[in-house]
């Protein structure tokens, strides 16, 4: 083989990486959605740890396939508020960590319910060189009226990341705001900390 | 004259709100004790009542129930759309109701839903927020739940016209009465683990919950931006 040859093979070889690379990171935030909820609702049809209900296996589900579209540090800012910017970095840090331990659980705690459901798609509306969107789903289930499920989403360097997410009209974000003020106001942030911290450890 | 009663009795509630607190929960003090109260009557009453239903009664037969409450939830949407000039939410829910009740035994099935009718699933509350009457003072109330005055007063008119009120036989009237509560239980103990697993302080969580639910319905889903703080 030629060192010509070699040359080419490798510069092909480096443009599938980059289209490859590129693809995932062009993803619009409808699609990204869609094909988030598919992957974990088949998980959960299918694999039978997590049918079985174990925790550990679920919660692997969720950090592998959901966490990494979450930005969890526009999420936790935009429920403390004002007092975000009161916090020092160490204790932002801390915040992220605990906020993101405790929706971990919480999710992980109410997957298995979602067997049974499917997911509708709303078109998206929004402009193609928007940076800011709302993806509408609605969650479906026998019997039942169905939930509508929106995702408030945000672009950046790493592709589209979810900071909000709206059940039935109730904000993720707005809910813990209250909850935020109400333990700040009575033990300052390390007070929050403090209370996230002993709902997090195991009981 | 309960109808009454019952209003005034909220609106007496509402009338002695005390200054300091929230605006939307002048009442917090108390709303917390009667939230207080609801705890163990959540984990001794309902959760063993829910747990005896689902063992004893089969799915289908609590869907049925589930339908025939919905059905008159959608009787008295049709009011409640007119009286907010919602025609095209009354025409579908004039449909469900006539298609569920004709054909669906009395509101046992739900046909409607099959053949992709959408419930307009509007009540009374809805209808004052429509009118630009304000959501009053926030209320706690045991196995009840969450609710506001105005809201309140939307339940209390719907529990005293509900159809379920003029069946004849006093037996099977209350054999009704007792599937439709109870019937609820599941959902209620569903609702409350979830609460339990993600909330800081579960009656400040309950609150907003509930707060934003409603708003959000008033508005059709589209609610105005929340002010931040």
């Amino acid at each position: 083989m030629n060192d010509n040859m070699k040359l080419s093979l490798h510069i092909i070889g480096l443009a599938f990486a980059f289209v490859a690379g590129s693809a995932m990171a062009q993803e619009a935030p409808d699609a990204l959605v869609k094909r988030v909820s598919q992957e974990v609702l088949t998980i959960i049809k299918s694999d039978p740890k997590v049918q079985a209900g174990d925790q550990a296996r679920i919660r692997e589900v969720v950090e592998t396939k959901l966490l990494p579209n979450f930005d969890f540090e526009r999420l936790t800012a935009l429920a403390m508020g004002r007092n975000w910017r009161q916090a020092t970095p160490e204790q932002q840090k801390q915040l992220v960590e605990q906020f993101r331990t405790l929706l971990v659980r919480t999710y992980s705690g109410a997957l298995t319910q979602y067997r049974d459901q499917t997911m509708d798609y709303k078109p998206l509306r929004a402009d193609a060189n928007a940076t800011e969107v709302t993806v509408r789903t609605e969650v479906v289930r026998q019997g039942q009226a169905p939930v509508p499920i929106d995702y408030s989403m945000a672009k950046g360097a790493s592709g589209w990341k979810v900071y909000d997410v709206i059940v039935g009209g109730v904000s993720l974000v707005t809910n813990y705001r209250d909850e935020f003020n109400e333990q700040i106001k009575s033990g300052g942030i390390d007070g929050l900390i403090k209370t996230l911290q002993a709902k997090n450890s195991p009981k | 004259m309960k109808t009454l009663f019952a209003i005034a009795a909220l609106a007496a509630l509402s009338g002695c709100a005390t200054t300091g607190g929230r605006a939307d929960d002048p009442f917090e003090a108390s709303n917390r004790v009667m939230f207080q109260i609801n705890e163990p009557l959540i984990e001794y009453v309902a959760k063993p009542v829910a747990e005896l239903y689902t063992t004893i009664v089969p799915s289908f037969m609590r869907t049925a129930v589930t339908n025939y409450v919905n059905n008159i939830d959608d009787l008295f949407s049709i009011v409640n759309d007119a009286l907010q000039g919602k025609w095209d939410k009354m025409g579908n829910d004039m449909g469900r109701v006539m298609i569920n009740t004709g054909f669906g035994f009395g509101g046992l099935i739900d046909i409607a839903s099959e053949a992709g009718i959408p419930r307009g699933m509007e009540d009374f509350g809805q209808t004052f927020g429509y009118w630009g009457i304000p959501t009053g003072p926030y209320l706690f109330i045991p196995l009840w739940g969450p609710t506001t005055v105005r809201d309140g007063t939307g339940s209390i008119l719907r529990l005293l016209w509900s159809p379920t009120n003029e069946i004849p036989n006093v037996a099977a009237r209350n054999v009704v009465y007792g599937f439709v509560t109870v019937n609820e239980t599941p959902g209620v103990v569903d609702a409350w683990k979830l609460v339990d697993q993600a909330a800081l302080d579960r009656y400040t969580f309950v609150r907003r919950a509930y707060l934003q639910r409603r708003e959000y319905l008033v508005y059709d889903g589209k609610p105005p931006p929340e002010k931040d703080e």
